[in-house]
C-alpha cells in the first residue's frame, strides 16, 4: 500500500519537473549559442562600434517602431477577439462562414499591398501605418477566436445551460476559458506577422526601424542596415517569447497542453 | 413529486415533423427513482430535457412539487434541479472543486462553505479531498469523472435530479460499484430522480418505477417487480427479454422467500431422528446446527450408518450460507455454484433463520406475482 502511494507520488512529480527542464533548457541553450556567436563576432570585427554610432537613431526609431506595433497589435487584439466571438454566436451562424471566407481571401493580400491601399485611403504617416498593420494582424486573431469558440464541445455548453447559467455566464465561465489556448495561438501568430511587417511602414512615411534598414540598403551601408535589422529581430524574439509565456501561465492547466 | 401531463414534443425537421414524445403522462412520488427505459431514439432524453426546459414542450404540462414549470424562470428552475448529462460534461478549465461548486457559485453561496461541502461530497464517493480538490478533470480516471459528475449535481442539494445515462461511459464492474454507492447515498438523501438508461439490469436495480418508452409513447409505467411479472403488452414483454423471471430474482430478499418452518438437527441427535426429519421434509439434506444455532453441517439422506451413530459424525460441512438480507439472485447463484439444493439462511450473527430450496424460490416468485 505504502509502496503504491510513493510510486504514484513520484509518477506525478516527474512529468512536472520534466516540463520545467524542457521549457527552460531549450531557450537557454539557444541563447547561449547566440551569445557565443555574438561574442566571437564582436571580438573579430569593428562592426559593433560602427553600428553603435547609430545609437540615438536606434533608440528614437526603435521607440517609434514599438509604439506602432503596440498600437496595431493591441487594437487588433481588442477588435479581433470580439469580432471572432461575435461570429461564433449562433445568431451569426449564417453569415459567419461567408465572412470568414472573405477574411481568408483578405489574408492572401501581401502586407505591402495593404499598406499601399491604406496610404491611398488615409495618406501617409502614423495613422495609415497603424491601420494597415492592424488590418494585416487582425485575421489570425479573428479566425482563431472563432475556431476556438466553435470547437468548445456542445455537451459542455449543454451542461452549463442545464445547470442554470445565463448565456453571459456560459460565455465567460465555460466557452471563453476553453477557447483561450487557441485564441492565444492566434494572437501569437498575429503579433509575429505584425512585428515582421512593421519595418515596411517606413515606406508610407511612418518611420520606425524600417528607416534604418531601407536607407541602409539603399546606401549600401551594412552597419546602418544592421542597426535596424538586429533590434527588429530582437523585438520579434522578445514578443514571441512574452506571448508564449503568457499563454503558458494564463491558460488554466486543465486545458493547457503545454503543462 | 414530478407530474407530466399529456407531454408532447414534435420536432420540425426538413423531412417533416418528428413526434419525439407523444402524449406522455406519469406521476413520480417524492423521494423515488424513475428510470426511463427504451430503445435508442424512443424519446427518453427529450422527455427529460423538457423537465428542466432545455427543450420546450409542444404541448402538455410539467409540475414539480405542484408547481407548473412553465411559470418558473428557466434559469432558476435549472439551478434547483441537479443535472447529470450523458457525456459527464465536467468543465476542463475548472478544478474538481470548482466543478462541484458550479451551481452553489451561481447561487452566490459562501465560498468557504461550498468548498467544505465539495470536500464532504468527495469523501462520500470515496475520493480523498486532499488529493482531488485541486485536480483538473483530465487528471481523473473515467470512473472518478463520473463520480464527480454525479456529486456536482448534488452540490446545491436540489430536491430533484435528472440523470441521463450517468453511468453509461464506464465498464460493467465499476458501474456496479458506482450504482451501489449511489443507491447508498440515495437512501440518505431521498431525492426525486428521473434517470435515463437503456440497460434493463441497471433499471431493475436502481428504479422504484420504470417507464418503458417506444417511439415517443409511454408503454408501461410500473415498479420493476410488477413490470417483470406483468408486462402490459407484447412490446414490453419482448423488450424485457425471455429471461425476465431471472431478473426478478434480484428484487426479492432471501428473508421473503426462505422456509421458516423446518426441523434443524443437533450434532448429538441420533441418526434415526435425522432419518425421520429427512423423510418428513422430503428434502435431500437436513441442516445441523450447534448450540448457538449456527449451521455446522448438513445431513444427506443417503448417509449409511449403524443404529447408534450420531448425526454429528455423519454430517458433511456446509459449503455455503446466505444472509437473509441478500437478494435471491445471489442465493440462487451460490446454490448452483456450491451444489447446495438446501441453502441455510443466516442472520448477522450467523444463526440459522431459514432454509432456501429451489421450490421455495419458484414459489416466492409466483406469490410475488400474485401479490400484484
Ligand atoms: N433537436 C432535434 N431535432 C429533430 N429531431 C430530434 C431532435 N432531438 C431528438 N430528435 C429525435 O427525437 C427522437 C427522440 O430522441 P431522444 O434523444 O429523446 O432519444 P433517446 O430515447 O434519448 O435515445 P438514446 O437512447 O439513443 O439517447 C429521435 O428520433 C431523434 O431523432
Ligand atoms: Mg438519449
Amino acid at each position: 500500500m505504502s509502496e503504491a502511494t510513493t510510486a504514484s507520488v513520484q509518477v506525478q512529480k516527474s512529468p512536472a519537473s520534466a516540463r520545467w527542464v524542457t521549457s527552460i533548457r531549450t531557450p537557454v541553450l539557444v541563447w547561449l549559442v547566440i551569445a557565443l556567436a555574438v561574442a566571437i563576432w564582436i571580438s573579430l570585427s569593428d562592426m559593433p562600434a560602427e553600428i553603435l554610432t547609430y545609437r540615438e537613431d536606434i533608440i528614437y526609431l526603435g521607440g517609434q517602431h514599438v509604439e506602432l506595433v503596440a498600437w496595431s497589435g493591441g487594437l487588433a487584439i481588442l477588435t479581433g477577439v470580439p469580432i471572432g466571438a461575435l461570429l461564433s454566436r449562433p445568431a451569426f451562424q449564417r453569415v459567419s462562414e461567408a465572412l470568414l471566407q472573405g477574411f481568408n481571401v483578405g489574408a492572401t493580400i501581401p502586407t505591402l499591398a495593404i499598406l499601399a491601399l491604406s496610404m491611398t485611403l488615409l495618406g501617409i504617416g502614423t495613422v495609415p501605418a497603424v491601420f494597415g498593420l492592424w488590418a494585416a494582424t487582425l485575421l489570425p486573431i479573428v479566425r482563431n477566436t472563432y475556431a476556438g469558440l466553435r470547437a468548445v464541445p456542445q455537451h459542455l455548453i449543454e451542461a452549463a445551460c442545464g445547470m442554470g447559467m445565463t448565456p453571459a455566464q456560459m460565455f465567460w465561465r465555460v466557452e471563453l476559458p476553453n477557447a483561450l489556448f487557441v485564441i492565444f495561438g492566434g494572437v501569437r501568430t498575429a503579433l509575429a506577422i505584425c512585428v515582421g511587417s512593421a519595418p515596411l511602414v517606413f515606406l508610407i512615411g511612418a518611420g520606425g526601424l524600417g528607416e534604418l534598414i531601407f536607407t541602409g540598403i539603399a546606401l549600401d551601408e551594412l552597419p546602418m542596415m544592421l542597426a535596424g535589422a538586429i533590434p527588429t529581430a530582437l523585438l520579434a524574439v522578445v514578443t514571441d517569447f512574452t506571448v508564449g509565456r503568457l499563454q503558458y501561465y494564463l491558460v488554466p492547466r486543465g486545458i493547457n497542453p503545454l503543462r | 413529486m414530478i407530474r407530466l401531463e399529456h407531454l408532447t414534443k414534435v420536432f420540425n425537421t426538413p423531412n417533416g415533423p418528428v413526434r419525439a414524445v407523444d402524449d406522455v403522462s406519469l406521476e413520480l412520488p417524492e423521494g423515488e427513482i424513475c428510470v426511463l427505459l427504451g430503445p435508442s431514439g424512443c424519446g427518453k432524453t427529450t422527455s427529460m430535457k423538457m423537465i428542466n426546459r432545455l427543450i420546450e414542450p409542444t404541448s402538455g404540462k410539467i409540475y414539480i412539487n405542484g408547481r407548473d414549470t412553465d411559470a418558473t424562470d428557466p434559469i432558476q428552475l435549472r439551478r434547483s434541479i441537479g443535472y447529470v448529462i450523458q457525456q459527464i460534461g465536467l468543465f476542463p478549465n475548472k478544478t474538481v472543486a470548482d466543478n462541484i461548486c458550479v451551481v452553489p457559485d451561481l447561487l452566490g453561496w459562501d465560498r468557504k462553505k461550498t468548498r467544505a461541502r465539495a470536500a464532504e461530497l468527495l469523501e462520500l464517493v470515496g475520493m480523498d479531498p486532499a488529493a482531488f480538490m485541486g485536480r483538473y478533470p483530465k487528471e481523473l480516471s473515467g470512473g472518478q469523472q463520473q463520480r464527480v459528475g454525479v456529486i456536482r449535481a448534488l452540490a446545491a442539494d436540489p430536491p430533484v435530479m435528472l440523470m441521463d445515462e450517468p453511468f453509461g461511459a464506464i465498464d460493467p464492474i465499476n458501474r456496479e460499484v458506482i450504482q451501489d454507492e449511489f443507491l447508498r447515498m440515495q437512501q440518505a438523501l431521498r431525492k426525486t430522480i428521473i434517470f435515463v438508461s437503456h440497460d434493463l439490469d441497471e433499471a431493475v436495480k436502481m428504479a422504484d418505477k420504470i417507464a418503458i418508452f417506444r417511439s415517443g409513447r409511454l408503454e408501461q409505467f410500473a415498479s420493476p417487480d410488477r413490470l417483470l411479472a406483468n408486462p402490459a403488452n407484447s412490446f414490453v414483454e419482448s423488450f424485457l427479454g425471455s429471461d425476465r423471471a431471472l431478473k426478478r430474482l434480484r428484487l426479492v430478499r432471501v428473508a421473503e422467500a426462505m422456509l421458516t418452518e423446518f426441523d434443524a438437527l443437533r450434532g448429538d441427535d441420533p441418526h434415526a431422528r435425522g432419518k425421520v426429519v429427512l423423510e418428513e421434509s422430503g428434502l435431500p439434506f437436513a441442516i445441523v446446527v450447534d448450540e448457538n444455532g449456527r449451521p455446522t453441517g448438513c445431513l444427506a439422506g443417503n448417509a449409511e450408518a449403524g443404529v447408534d451413530a450420531k448425526v454429528g459424525d455423519l454430517a458433511r460441512p456446509v459449503r455455503a450460507t446466505i444472509s437473509t438480507d441478500a437478494d435471491l439472485r445471489l442465493a440462487v447463484a451460490s446454490m448452483f455454484a456450491q451444489d447446495m439444493p438446501v441453502l441455510p439462511c443466516v442472520d448477522d450473527g450467523g444463526r440459522l433463520k431459514g432454509i432456501l430450496t429451489y421450490r421455495s424460490v419458484v414459489k416466492s416468485l409466483a406469490s410475488a406475482e400474485a401479490r400484484e
